[in-house]
C-alpha cells in the first residue's frame, strides 16, 4: 500500500508541475492499469519531454511507437514510454494524430528515438519532422506501404528483387572520393560473425573506420502483425521465437503482461516454475553469447565448452515439455503442465554442472592474453550515454548502472531471494563479457533457492474464461467439453485498455505493450525489443575503430535477430 | 594380389568394397560410384543460418550430435568452397536477392537442405515481409520438417541426401532450374 501512496503523491506533484510549466487545458493525465499516462497535444510533445528530461523527472525514453486506431478519427496515437532509471518510475506520453499530419522528432531530445522513429515510419507512415534520415529500417526498400495500419493485409507480401547499396547511419550513400581513397566494405548478411542476418557496411581508411551503417530487418518476421491476428494464447508461440536463444523469458513476458491486463495473480508455483525457467533460460543465454563472441574472436574451444552446458538445458526442456528450444511453456494464468517427477531434482544436478563448467571456463577464457587484448578497452561506453541509447540488461550494468528490473521491480518473489547484480566499470566488451558470466553464478543461486523452497499446489489458475480445462474434464463431462469449445472458439476475453508490461530479460528490459479492444485477439501488441536499443548505438561505436573490433563489439551485444526485427 | 568382382553394381560403393582394397589394395566399381562415394562422405555445409532453426543447426554440429560422424563437418562460409547449403530459418523477402546470389555462386555439384518449417514453406509466418518456402527461389533437395526440427531430424536429412547422391537418384527440380521463380 505504501508504494502505492507514493506514487499518487509522485502524480499530484507531476500533475502540479506540468500545469504551471504549460498552463494548458488539453493535456491530461489519468491512470490506468497501474500505470500513469500523459496526454499531450502533438505539438506540445517535445517540449514536454524535454521538460520532463531536463528537470529529472525520466531519464530514458524505453520506447516509442504507435497505433492505428482506424477509423477512429484522429486516426493515429504516437505511444512513448518514459523511464526513471534511478527511482524506477514509468510515465506513457501519448499524442492523437491525424492522416498526412507530421510529428515533431524527438532525436534532439533523446538519441534513441532516430531508430524508433524509423519503425513508426516503416511500420504507419508517420512522418517525424526534424528526424536526421527518415527511411525504412524493417521492410526492404522496395515494400510498398504501412504494413502494421489496420487496412494493409497480412498475408500481402512484395517480392524484393536486388539488395540495398551501402548506405550509412545517417541515410547517405557510399561515394567514390579520389582525394581520400576511401575503401567501401560490406559485411553480411551472411557471413559468419554477423550471426545470419545482420548487415555491417563501412567505409575504410586502411583499417580505420571513417564512416559507417548497418541494414536491419533480414528476419522481419512481422510478428506484431502476426499478433493482431492470432488468439491470446495462440500468440505464445510466435513469442518463443523472438530470442530464440531463450524462448521461455519471452513466454513469461508475454503471458505477464496478459495476465496484468486480465487482472489475475498466478499462483505461487506458477511463479516459482518461472523463475526457475527464466533463470535457465538466462544461463544459455549468456553461453550462445559468449560462445559465439569468442568463437568469432578465434577461440574455437569455448564453443563448445558452452555449447555442452547448454545441451544439458536442453535435456531439461526436453524433459518438462518435449521442446528443446521454442518450449511454449507458459500459458496465460499459469504454466501448461506441472514438472515430470524428479524434474526439480534434475534441474539442480544439471546447476552443479553449470557452476563447473562455467568455473572451468572462467580459468579457460578469462586471462586468456589474446582474449584480453581483443576485449578490453574496446566497444567502452559511458553510463549517461548508455542511457541515452536506452540501454538496458547486461550491456547497461557493464557500463556500471546497477539498473535490473528483477531488483528494481521485483516480480514473482525475486525481491525474497539472495543474489547480486554483478556491475562493470568501462563497458566494454569485457566488462560485458565478465558480467554476463557473474550473472550465470547468480542464476544457480536464484534456482538453487527457488527450488528449495518450491511452493505445493496449483500450476495455473482454474478460471473458466481464461484457462483450459484439463483432457479428463474435456473427454470425461460435458461441462469440461463446452468450457474447451467455447475457450477455444471464443478465446480470452481481457477487458478495454492497454497495458505495458516488463521482465528482465536475457539482454535487458523485455517489455509488450499490449492495447486490447475487448475482443480475442490483441489490438495490438509492441515488442520493446532490448538489443534495438542496444545495435543503435553501433555505428557510432564503431565509427573511428578498427575493422577487426567491429566483430569484437557486435558479438557483445548479444544480437537476436528474431528480437531485433521481430 | 587378385582382383574382386563388385557384389553391389548399381548401388555405390559398399563397405567390404572398401575393406577389400584395404587388405588387397584392389577394388573394381564404376568411377561415378567412386566419385558419388567421396562425395556423400564429403560433404561441405554452408550453414546458412537466420533464426531460430541456426540455433539448432549449432547444436547439430556440437559437442553431443557431432556433425563430423557424418563427414560433413568442414562448415565452408564462401559459397565457393561449399556443396551443400543448409538453410536453417525463416527466408524473408528482403533476404531473397543475398540467398539467391550466394546459391548461384555454389560450385556444381551443389545440394541444398531446406532446415524447418520456415525454410520449407514460410511456417506459422504466414505474413507481409517472410517467403513462403525457399523452394519458390532455390531447388531443394531435402526438407527436414519442425519448428525447430530436432538435431536427430537433421541429420537424417544429411543421411536420406546421402542416399540420394549413392544412389545417383534423378532430381528433376535440380534440372529444371534456371532462377527464382516468383509469383
Amino acid at each position: 500500500m505504501h508504494g502505492r501512496d507514493h506514487a499518487v503523491i509522485k502524480l499530484e506533484v507531476l500533475k502540479e508541475d506540468l500545469h504551471q510549466k504549460f498552463q494548458d487545458p488539453q493535456m491530461s493525465l489519468s491512470t490506468s492499469f497501474g500505470s500513469h499516462i500523459l496526454e499531450v497535444p502533438k505539438d506540445k510533445v517535445v517540449p514536454v519531454l524535454s521538460f520532463l528530461k531536463d528537470t529529472g523527472k525520466y531519464d530514458v525514453l524505453m520506447d516509442l511507437t504507435a497505433v492505428d486506431y482506424l477509423p477512429r478519427q484522429p486516426r493515429f496515437e504516437v505511444v512513448y514510454h518514459l523511464f526513471n532509471s534511478k527511482n524506477f518510475q514509468r510515465l506513457r506520453v501519448k499524442a492523437k494524430l491525424a492522416e498526412g499530419d507530421t510529428i515533431d522528432s524527438l532525436t534532439p531530445v533523446w538519441r534513441s528515438a532516430n531508430w524508433f522513429e524509423r519503425e513508426a515510419y516503416d511500420m504507419y507512415g508517420i512522418v517525424f519532422k526534424g528526424h536526421p534520415a527518415l527511411r525504412k529500417i524493417l521492410t526492404h526498400h522496395h515494400f510498398k506501404g504501412h504494413p502494421l495500419r489496420k487496412d494493409y493485409d497480412a498475408t500481402k507480401t512484395q517480392a524484393c528483387h536486388d539488395v540495398l547499396p551501402i548506405e550509412f547511419d545517417d541515410g547517405t550513400r557510399f561515394q567514390e572520393d579520389p582525394e581520400r581513397d576511401l575503401v567501401p566494405l560490406n559485411l553480411g548478411p551472411s557471413h559468419p560473425a554477423t550471426h545470419g542476418t545482420l548487415r555491417v557496411m563501412a567505409a575504410l581508411d586502411g583499417e580505420k573506420i571513417v564512416k559507417a551503417g548497418v541494414e536491419l530487418g533480414f528476419l522481419h518476421r512481422c510478428f506484431e502483425k502476426m499478433a493482431e491476428t492470432h488468439q491470446f494464447n495462440q500468440v505464445i508461440p510466435y513469442t518463443d521465437r523472438l530470442n530464440y536463444c531463450s524462448a521461455p523469458m519471452n513466454n513469461i513476458g508475454y503471458c505477464k503482461t496478459v495476465e496484468k491486463l486480465l487482472g489475475v495473480d498466478i499462483p505461487p508455483r506458477a511463479k516459482a516454475m518461472r523463475i526457475v525457467l527464466a533463470e535457465l533460460s538466462r544461463i544459455i543465454d549468456h553461453n550462445v553469447c559468449i560462445g559465439a563472441n569468442a568463437l568469432d574472436l578465434g577461440a574455437l574451444t569455448s564453443f563448445f565448452y558452452l555449447f555442452e552446458l547448454r545441451e544439458r538445458v536442453y535435456s531439461l526442456f526436453e524433459k518438462l515439455c518435449g521442446a528443446r528450444l521454442t518450449v511454449s511453456m507458459t500459458r496465460v494464468g499459469g504454466m501448461a503442465y506441472d514438472a515430470p517427477p524428479g524434474w526439480f531434482n534434475e534441474v539442480l544436478e544439471t546447476c552443479k554442472h553449470i557452476k563447473k563448467g562455467v568455473d572451468e571456463f572462467d580459468r579457460l577464457l578469462s586471462k586468456n592474453k589474446i582474449w584480453l587484448q581483443r576485449t578490453q578497452n574496446v566497444g567502452s561506453i559511458t553510463a549517461e550515454q548508455a542511457l541515452q541509447w536506452g540501454y538496458t540488461g547486461p550491456c547497461l550494468r557493464a557500463a556500471g548502472v546497477g539498473l535490473d528490473l528483477r531488483k528494481a521491480e521485483p516480480y514473482y518473489g525475486y525481491n525474497q531471494l539472495d543474489f547480486d547484480i554483478p556491475v562493470g566499470t568501462t563497458g566494454d566488451v569485457y566488462d560485458r563479457y565478465v558480467v554476463r558470466m557473474e550473472e550465470m553464478r547468480q542464476s544457480v543461486r536464484i534456482i538453487e533457492q527457488v527450488i528449495k523452497g518450491m511452493p505445493g499446489g496449483d500450476f495455473t489458475i482454474r478460471d473458466k474464461g481464461i484457462v483450459l480445462p484439463e483432457k479428463k474434464d474435456v473427454y470425461g463431462n460435458i461441462e469440461g467439453l463446452m468450457n474447451h469449445f467455447m475457450l477455444v472458439m471464443k478465446g480470452i476475453r481481457p477487458p478495454v485498455g492497454e497495458v505495458y508490461d516488463y521482465t528482465e530479460a536475457a539482454n535487458g528490459e523485455l517489455g509488450f505493450y499490449m492495447v486490447s479492444d475487448g475482443s480475442h485477439k490483441p489490438y495490438r501488441l509492441r515488442v520493446r525489443p532490448p538489443c534495438f536499443a542496444i545495435y543503435q548505438s553501433f555505428p557510432e561505436q564503431i565509427t573511428g575503430g578498427l575493422l577487426a573490433d567491429v566483430i569484437a563489439i557486435l558479438g557483445s551485444m548479444n544480437l537476436i535477430a528474431g528480437e531485433l526485427d521481430r | 594380389m587378385s582382383v574382386v568382382s563388385n557384389q553391389n553394381t548399381g548401388t555405390g560403393v559398399s563397405e567390404s568394397d572398401v575393406n577389400q582394397l584395404l587388405f588387397t589394395g584392389v577394388m573394381t566399381t564404376k568411377l561415378d560410384d567412386w566419385i558419388a562415394w567421396g562425395q556423400k562422405n564429403a560433404l561441405w555445409p554452408l550453414p546458412y543460418g537466420t533464426a531460430c532453426c541456426g540455433i539448432e543447426l549449432m547444436s547439430v554440429m556440437g559437442p553431443k550430435y557431432d556433425l563430423a560422424r557424418f563427414g560433413a563437418e568442414v562448415v565452408r562460409f564462401s559459397p565457393r568452397q561449399a556443396d551443400l547449403m543448409i538453410v536453417a530459418g525463416t527466408i524473408t523477402e528482403k533476404m531473397v536477392p543475398v540467398l539467391v546470389h550466394i546459391y548461384e555462386q555454389m560450385l556444381e555439384p551443389k545440394y541444398v537442405l531446406s532446415m524447418g518449417a520456415c525454410a520449407s514453406s514460410g511456417g506459422f509466418y504466414r505474413s507481409y515481409h517472410v517467403l513462403q518456402g525457399v523452394d519458390k527461389v532455390i531447388p531443394v533437395d531435402v526438407f527436414v520438417p519442425g519448428c525447430p526440427p530436432t538435431p536427430e531430424a537433421v541429420l537424417d536429412g544429411i543421411m536420406l541426401l546421402q542416399k540420394m547422391i549413392e544412389t545417383h537418384q534423378p532430381r528433376p527440380w535440380k534440372d529444371a532450374w534456371k532462377g527464382p521463380r516468383r509469383d
